[in-house]
C-alpha cells in the first residue's frame, strides 16, 4: 500500500532530523511512499499540531514534538 | 552526596594520570572532571523526571484543560506552571500560540505560558541545581513562574488583540472552547519509560558540548579573575546594573546550558545574584530569533509591547533578588 507521508515543521534542526530519519527508512526498506514537507505555519495549523516537528502518515498525526527512531518510523509505515 | 565522585576524579587525575596534587593544572583538571560529571548527572536526572511529568501532561492536554475549565484568575498561574513542565523549543512558539488562541484561551494566559516555558525548563533547572544548589533553584523557579503570571496579567489588561496579524484575528474570531475532556493515551508506564529515557539521553547529548565548554570557560575564568573583581563595577548599590544587564542580554541568544556555568563564575566573583539572574532571564527568555518567528502571528508593535513588559518584569525581579539576598 502506498503511503503519503507529511512532515510538519517550520525548518528547525529537529524538523530536518525527522526528515532525514523518514527518508532513510523509506529508502532502506524500499517502501512505496511519497514524502512532503509542510513548512507554512498556516498549513501546519490545519493539522491541529502545537509542537513541531510532527509526522503525518496518510492524514493522521502519529508523532508530535520529537524525533522518533528508525524502528519506530518503520513500524508506523507497515 | 557527591563524595564518591570527588574521590573518583581525584583518583583519575592524581593516580591514573600521575599528576602532582600540588600542581594548579592538576587541581583545575580534577575540578573540571568532577564538576562536569556532577552537573551532567543532575541534568540527566531532572530531564528524565520532567520527561515523565510531560508524558502525562502533553501540551494538548494542557491546552484542553486551560480551555475547558473556568479557573477564576488561577489560569495565569496554571499556564505558567504548565510552561515549566513543557519542554520549549522556540520553533514551536508559533504553533503553540495559535493552538491556544484557537482553543479560546485569553491572550494574557497564552503569554504567561510563553514567558515561563523557555525561562524555566528542564535543562535550566538541572543546571541550576548543579551550579547554585537547591535553594537558589527553588527561588529561581518560583520567580520564573511569578514572572510569567504577572507578565500575562499585565498583557491581558492591555487588550492587545487588535495587534495580532490578520490571519490570527480570523483564528481568534472562530475560536472555540474545548468541550470534551482530553483523553490521554492509555499507555502503561512500562511502555512510556523507554521513550522518555531515550528522549532524556537525546536532550543531554544535545546540550553536552555547551555545558562542557561552558564549565571549561567558567573554570578558566575562575582561575584568572580575582575574587571580588566585579564588585567594583556592579555592586548592589549600582542602580543601573540590573537594567543594563537585562538590556544587554535580550539580543544574546543561548540555551541555558551555555550561559549558566559562566553566570555561576560571575556570581562567585562578586556580581550580585539578582543582576546575574536578570541577565540570564534576558538571554534565555527573550531572544531576537524568537521575535522573528513571532512576526508571523503578531505585529511588530505587539512584539515590542510583549518584550517591553517582560523586560520590565525581569528588571523588577532582578532588583527584588538583590534586595532579598
Amino acid at each position: 500500500m502506498k503511503h503519503t507521508i507529511q512532515i510538519l515543521g517550520t525548518g528547525c534542526p529537529k524538523c530536518q532530523n525527522l526528515t532525514n530519519v523518514v527518508k532513510d527508512v523509506v529508502v532502506e526498506n524500499q517502501l512505496d511512499a511519497s514524502i512532503e514537507k509542510v513548512e507554512d505555519i498556516v498549513d501546519i495549523m490545519k493539522f491541529n499540531v502545537m509542537i513541531t516537528p510532527a509526522l503525518v502518515v496518510d492524514g493522521n498525526v502519529v508523532i508530535k514534538g520529537r524525533v522518533p527512531s528508525k524502528e519506530e518510523v518503520l513500524a508506523l509505515l507497515q | 552526596m557527591f563524595d564518591w565522585l570527588e574521590h573518583m576524579a581525584q583518583w583519575l587525575v592524581f593516580d591514573v594520570f600521575g599528576m602532582n596534587p600540588e600542581d594548579h593544572l592538576a587541581q583545575a583538571l580534577e575540578f573540571f572532571i568532577y564538576d562536569s560529571i556532577k552537573i551532567l548527572l543532575l541534568l540527566f536526572i531532572v530531564v528524565f523526571l520532567m520527561g515523565i511529568v510531560n508524558s502525562y501532561f502533553p501540551i494538548d492536554r494542557v491546552k484542553n484543560y486551560l480551555s475547558r475549565k473556568k479557573l477564576y484568575g488561577m489560569e495565569y498561574v496554571m499556564a505558567s506552571l504548565f510552561g515549566v513542565v513543557t519542554p520549549f523549543c522556540s520553533c514551536s512558539s508559533v504553533p503553540l500560540f495559535i493552538g491556544f488562541v484557537r482553543g479560546g484561551i485569553p491572550l494574557g494566559v497564552t503569554f504567561a505560558f510563553l514567558v515561563t516555558s523557555p525561562l524555566v525548563n528542564e535543562v535550566a533547572i538541572g543546571l541550576f541545581i548543579g551550579l547554585f544548589g537547591v535553594n537558589t533553584t527553588i527561588l529561581y523557579v518560583m520567580s520564573g513562574v511569578l514572572l510569567g503570571t504577572i507578565s500575562g496579567l499585565i498583557l491581558q489588561k492591555l487588550k492587545l488583540e487588535k495587534y495580532l496579524t490578520p490571519w490570527v484575528k480570523e483564528v481568534l474570531a472562530n475560536a472555540e472552547r474545548d468541550q470534551e475532556r482530553f483523553a490521554t493515551e492509555k499507555q502503561p508506564f512500562k511502555q512510556r519509560l523507554p521513550i522518555i529515557w531515550k528522549e532524556a539521553l537525546k536532550i543531554l547529548k544535545g546540550v553536552l558540548p555547551y555545558v562542557v565548554i561552558g564549565i571549561a570557560i567558567g573554570g578558566l575564568m575562575h582561575g584568572y579573575i580575582p575574587e571580588g573583581f566585579f564588585e567594583k563595577y556592579m555592586d548592589k548599590d549600582n542602580l543601573f546594573a540590573v537594567p543594563m544587564a537585562t538590556i544587554l542580554a535580550v539580543p544574546m541568544y543561548s540555551n541555558a546550558s551555555g550561559i549558566l556555568p559562566i553566570v555561576q563564575v560571575l556570581v562567585a566573583k562578586g556580581i550580585p545574584l539578582g543582576t546575574a539572574i536578570a541577565f540570564m532571564m534576558g538571554v534565555v527568555g527573550l531572544s531576537l530569533p524568537e521575535a522573528m518567528l513571532l512576526k508571523k502571528v503578531m505585529t511588530l508593535k505587539l512584539i515590542g509591547i510583549f518584550f517591553g513588559v517582560v523586560m520590565l518584569c525581569i528588571i523588577v525581579s532582578g532588583y527584588l533578588f538583590n534586595i532579598i539576598l
